[in-house]
């Protein structure tokens, strides 16, 4: 094999099985499965190892909602015989925290790039018909496979006035990174990024509005998880306007004015900077598609098929680019089964309907499934089990008694349509659901599992029984 | 490690199974839910299933030869593999691969030697299956779908990890995904040889139709009743009834007519619906006929369920379609069993009147002869009429003989009037 330098300079060619876009969630994960099966693999990157989720998505927000849910625990601290007075928070900390974090990361990406032998090619990789990508001047061979990991980014909305400024209209980009926090930020957009800024930003002092064009916030979930947020946030004096429309927007040097119509009431709000959180744009511009044949769909995602291949041969797309849910570990398995194909295995079909949805904000939300609405929308028989976390002994020791496990059960053959949490690491237990139906468990095996006590997990055992009229602690 | 192969029970009453051709052969690739051998049961031919992927490495029974449910029939692992005891624990074959000849000339052929490496002497033959014999991996989603919609887990091909069987699998599990193919036949006609006669074993279904005509006919007191119907009426409805349906095909027959008749004569005679069982008698209060089937080297008995609610139309389909596997040997279990009576049907044989053997634990079968034109006295004049005779054989501890007579006085008139099948 021809070993490829690709730093030195001068125009060169070089050959490897398979050449991925993108050195996102997506990207790596498929570089590393790839080179598992013994092919020469090259990631094309223009930016850091990790891509948004490890640098400016999942990873930083997570260490500032920690942070923010430790300032929300000392306020608190005293019910439990803990006083900590005088305390301030600093957001400039915590984001140099969370950059820190970040940083270990991408680091650690790029240690798994090394262990596995894939060659990490800095710069934008531009595709050319015939499996080829050109990386500034040089060109390389994909002798199997092209890969398209190259994501997603924020967008603004610039037919109201919204676009994005990096001063007083933002995005999460910006967002990550503030040294000085505004005295009040309006927040556009009620889905996973905008209740997880939302939640940082009134931990940390910040007078926050959380503006939802849809009827309620967290719109993709179950009406129960986001009735349950909103009266969470409403408590901790967020102010959720939701079923909003944005009229009108006037962006001043140091506020922005919004004109907002909910519920036939005509409201002004009036902030100091603006988070745009209502969705993403993909990265399909300039990376050679349309020379390679490569289509798009009408909602402007790369076309593929259940191989996940292009409409060009040879060519792939996995991740955000590849079309919804966009989430990074809908990448990762897109990543690690593109890899199979390629190597010329079958692997086992993506079960697009059992991806886990999760919100970190507090309490979390967590889901799998079908939510209660699309249930009836289906008509469905349902039985819905449910069991609040205030009945939980854990919660209650730990003072974390909001939210519920709901289940969605068919009433027919017990399968597990959908399952709800809300409730503090609502994250970490949705598992015990995504395997039950990804095995094809029924409520009975939920059931038949014992759960530990005292845990929060008790109350997936207990919805369980629920929906088969056989709750034991409520 | 090499995996076993074991001569599955494929039916429920099923001891022993022939093997009739093996599909896999040594050294070719398996995978599992791949059909290794087709397999010869008390009813029916049926698929023996790889539950392991690799090479087949070894073949421990030829073709032809009968095996004990849970004996060792085949290897697969890994190319290259060694096999434990590499041939020893073939049992000895019970069958023979063909007809041995009587021929007094003839020498005696060797038997067709089961394993290459013919053991010195044959094992003991293991009387039970081991547990992962049957073993099916299923969902337990799809194991309670399939326990609803009375799907035989091991006729599905699982998608699943492994080949697991997952919901999908189930709900779209078609009826017969086989192609039909010849059983193997015993000569219709004698060949002219000097052979003064040929010796051919038994087939599972002979063995089984003998073991279990003999313990209907011995054991259980037969009395037979016999009527003739006056189907003018019944034909004419026919008639009328098929040319509504015109081209679109599923023509109804009088068999159909019969079983829909009978089917609601037993709503009305729950006495005579019912099952023998030593210490009690089951009367029934689903109606499901079985329909006997003449099928190449026997008969079977496919079951119509619930035909009393059943259309002539679903009734015709029905009997068609299940007749059809049948004389394929493409029944599944569940489709020849739990008749609660059963009909026989010689009449297409121009036979005029016969009477009909029990299927035990039934207690009762009614013998269909063929319909035949004959002059009739009506009033003072004579008139040609079509006409059919029908016989019930009883079993007499269920049936006593007033209401057996009943029983086939209300199915006389249905179908002397099929409109009454409409009350």
């Amino acid at each position: 094999m021809l070993r490829p330098y690709p730093n030195e300079p001068g125009p060169f060619v070089a050959n490897f099985d398979v050449i991925i876009l993108g050195g996102g969630p997506a990207g790596y994960v498929c570089a590393i499965r790839c080179a598992q099966l013994g092919l020469s693999t090259a990631v094309v990157e223009q930016d850091k190892l990790g891509g948004v989720c490890v640098n400016i998505g999942c990873i930083p927000t997570k260490a500032l909602l920690h942070s923010a849910y430790i300032a929300n625990l000392l306020k608190e601290s005293k019910d439990f015989g803990v006083e900590a007075s005088g305390v301030k928070t600093d957001y400039g900390v915590a984001m140099k925290r969370s950059r820190r974090v970040s940083d270990q990361n991408s680091k650690g990406v790029e240690f798994l790039m090394k262990k596995h032998k894939i060659t990490v090619i800095k710069g934008t990789g531009v595709m050319q018909p015939g499996k080829k990508v050109k990386v500034g001047s040089d060109v390389h061979d994909a002798k199997k496979a092209v890969v398209i990991a190259t994501g997603s980014r924020v967008k603004g909305i610039p037919q109201i006035g919204l676009e994005i400024n990096k001063t007083t209209v933002i995005s999460s980009d910006e967002a990550l990174l503030l040294e000085r926090i505004p005295d009040s930020l309006a927040v556009i957009g009620a889905g996973a990024v905008g209740m997880e800024f939302a939640d940082i930003f009134q931990a940390f002092g910040v007078k926050v509005t959380l503006i939802e064009a849809l009827a309620r916030i967290l719109p993709i979930e179950d009406a129960e998880s986001s009735d349950v947020l909103a009266k969470s946030y409403r408590k901790r004096g967020i102010d959720v306007i939701a079923g909003a429309e944005v009229t009108k927007a006037t962006v001043g040097k140091d506020k922005v004015t919004l004109d907002i119509e909910a519920g036939g009431e005509k409201k002004q709000i009036v902030a100091a900077a603006v988070l745009m959180a209502a969705g993403r744009a993909v990265n399909t511009e300039n990376i050679g598609l349309k020379e390679c044949g490569i289509q798009l769909t009408d909602r402007g995602f790369i076309k593929v098929d259940k191989n996940l291949q292009t409409t060009a041969p040879g060519y792939f797309a996995i991740g955000d680019v590849a079309g919804p849910p966009m989430l990074a570990h809908k990448g990762f398995r897109e990543g690690a089964v593109v890899a199979e194909i390629i190597a010329g295995q079958k692997p086992h079909p993506i079960k697009y309907d059992n991806v886990p949805s999760v919100t970190y904000c507090h309490p979390e939300v967590a889901s799998i499934g079908l939510t209660e609405d699309q249930c009836k929308e289906k008509k469905l028989d349902y039985v819905a089990g449910k069991f609040p976390f205030s009945a939980n002994g854990r919660a209650r020791g730990t003072g974390e008694t909001e939210g519920f496990v709901k289940i969605l059960r068919d009433k027919k053959y017990g399968e597990i349509l959908g399952a709800h949490i809300v409730g503090a690491h609502a994250s970490e237990m949705i598992h015990e659901l995504a395997v039950a139906r990804e095995n094809e468990y029924t409520v009975e095996e939920i059931d038949l599992a014992i759960h530990a006590h005292p845990t929060m997990s008790e109350a997936i055992g207990e919805a369980a029984l629920d929906s088969l009229g056989r709750v034991l602690h409520i | 490690m090499a995996t076993k192969v074991h001569m599955e029970a494929l039916s429920p009453t099923m001891e022993e199974g022939r093997l009739v051709k093996w599909n896999k052969h040594e050294g070719d690739p398996v995978k599992s839910g791949d059909t290794l051998a087709e397999v010869e049961t008390d009813k029916a031919v049926m698929e023996l299933v790889a539950r392991a992927d690799g090479q087949l490495l070894k073949v421990m029974v030829p073709e032809g030869t009968t095996v004990p449910v849970g004996n060792i029939v085949a290897w697969i692992g890994k190319p290259g593999e060694k096999v434990d005891g590499d041939g020893a624990a073939a049992p000895a074959p019970k069958g023979e691969r063909s007809a041995v000849s009587g021929a007094r000339e003839t020498p005696a052929k060797p038997t067709p030697s089961a394993a290459p490496n013919p053991a010195p002497a044959p094992q003991p033959v293991a009387a039970v299956a081991p547990a992962d014999a049957t073993r099916v991996k299923a969902s337990p989603l799809a194991r309670r779908i399939a326990k609803d919609a009375g799907v035989d887990l091991k006729l599905v091909q699982g998608s699943g990890p492994g080949g697991r069987v997952i919901k999908r699998d189930v709900e779209g599990a078609p009826a017969a995904t086989v192609a039909a193919q010849a059983v193997p036949r015993t000569a219709d006609r004698a060949p002219r040889t000097g052979v003064p006669y040929e010796d051919v074993p038994l087939t599972q279904i002979r063995k089984t139709i003998a073991k279990r005509l003999a313990a209907s006919i011995g054991p259980i007191p037969h009395f037979f009743l016999t009527t003739e119907v006056d189907m003018e009426r019944a034909a004419e409805a026919r008639e009328a009834l098929n040319k509504q349906l015109g081209e679109e095909g599923g023509k109804i027959s009088f068999n159909d007519i019969i079983i829909k008749a009978v089917a609601l004569a037993l709503v009305q005679h729950r006495a005579c619906n019912a099952w023998f069982q030593e210490d009690h008698i089951r009367y029934w209060n689903e109606v499901h006929i079985g329909m006997a089937v003449a099928i190449e080297d026997g008969l079977i008995t496919p079951v119509i369920r619930n035909a009393d609610m059943k259309s002539l139309r679903e009734i015709g389909a029905e009997s068609r379609e299940l007749a059809g596997r049948a004389r394929n040997r493409r029944l599944k279990p569940e489709e020849y069993t739990g008749a609660t009576f059963s009909v026989s049907n010689l009449g297409m044989f121009d036979i005029d009147q016969f009477t009909a053997v029990i299927n035990p634990p039934e207690a009762g079968i009614v013998a269909i002869g063929s319909i035949v034109a004959k002059a009739v006295p009506d009033g003072d004049r004579v008139v040609v009429r079509r006409r059919l005779r029908l016989t019930m054989s009883c079993d007499h501890r269920v049936i006593d003989g007033a209401t057996g007579a009943v029983f086939l006085k209300t199915l006389k008139q249905m179908l002397e009037n099929p409109l009454a099948m409409l009350l």
